[in-house]
């Protein structure tokens, strides 16, 4: 389930769209994350706060999008171009993988919410082809 | 079995309320196919479903997407036995449509997605969370009788 030229461009042209409202994505689809997944709690026992929309949750949105904007970038060599994250995730984070299609399942959501007439399902099939390959690139460094 | 507070309750109720079954049905059929084209397994005889273009344009889809949404508003009237309520659905789906359980959880969250669209920030975390705990006693209620 490799991405298409067709995927890509989609991707590209729904990314250049929301961009500018990465933050927002972010905040919104981690706060669903540990609102609607309870045990993705574990990994954030150091924050203060996790009730949606808190401080640590707005920054570490931020963060996640901007691996994602990054990603959009690299999309023709999403292995090479996310190595360091994946050797992040992998070996200091060691977030087990199976949390990535959560995440993923969320933005998705926070798309269908914020975008209702983009996120068509032509965007919609595009874009959840690219978080699972972005996933699967997450996971080259795990073993 | 599957337990809900009154809070869930009400609010998987002001979900259904706010969408339409004929709107809601045929986009979220559409969108299974298009976003996991293998289901087009299962609609051998649906014509045209090889495209999106033509998904979003077929009227077999759409019907078909009205008798599903049909089914889940028995789920609804019927949240504390939804086990029971689709026991002779869950056995059709094995025994005769053969249609691998994975599928259903497909279609939950392309319902879940097409109904984000329609709600957009009515569907906050809470009310997502509720609403998927509903999709997932549905899932495992169509997956009850295969064995």
């Amino acid at each position: 389930m490799s991405l298409s030229a067709k995927d890509k461009a989609a991707v590209k042209a729904f990314w250049a769209k929301v961009s500018g409202k990465a933050g927002d994505i972010g905040t919104d689809a981690l706060s669903r994350m540990l609102v609607v997944y309870p045990q993705t709690k574990t990994y954030f026992s150091h924050w203060k706060d996790l009730s949606p929309g808190s401080a640590p949750v707005k920054k570490h949105g931020m963060t996640v999008m901007n691996g994602v904007g990054d990603a959009v970038s690299k999309i023709d060599d999403l292995s090479a171009g996310l190595l360091s994250l994946s050797e992040l995730h992998a070996f200091t984070l060691r977030v087990d993988p199976a949390n990535f299609k959560i995440l993923s399942h969320n933005i998705l959501v926070v798309m269908a919410i914020m975008f209702p007439e983009d996120f068509t399902p032509e965007v919609h099939v595009a874009m959840d082809k690219f978080l699972a390959a972005l996933a699967r690139a997450l996971s080259e460094k795990y073993r | 079995m599957v337990k809900w507070t009154d809070k869930e309750r009400s609010t998987v109720a002001s979900v259904w309320e706010k969408i339409d079954i004929d709107e809601i049905g045929p986009q979220a059929l559409a969108r299974i196919l298009i976003v996991y084209p293998w289901t087009e397994r299962y609609f051998g005889t649906f014509g045209d479903i090889f495209t999106a273009t033509a998904v979003l344009n077929n009227d077999k889809v759409a019907a078909h997407g009205k008798v599903v949404m049909k089914a889940l508003d028995k789920a609804v009237k019927n949240i504390d036995n939804i086990r029971g309520t689709y026991a002779d659905l869950s056995r059709l789906h094995y025994e005769t449509l053969r249609v691998d359980p994975d599928t259903f959880k497909l279609l939950a969250d392309c319902i879940t997605i097409t109904v984000a669209c329609k709600l957009k920030s009515a569907l906050s975390p809470q009310v997502q969370a509720t609403w998927q705990k509903f999709l997932s006693a549905v899932v495992d209620a169509m997956s009850s009788q295969y064995e």
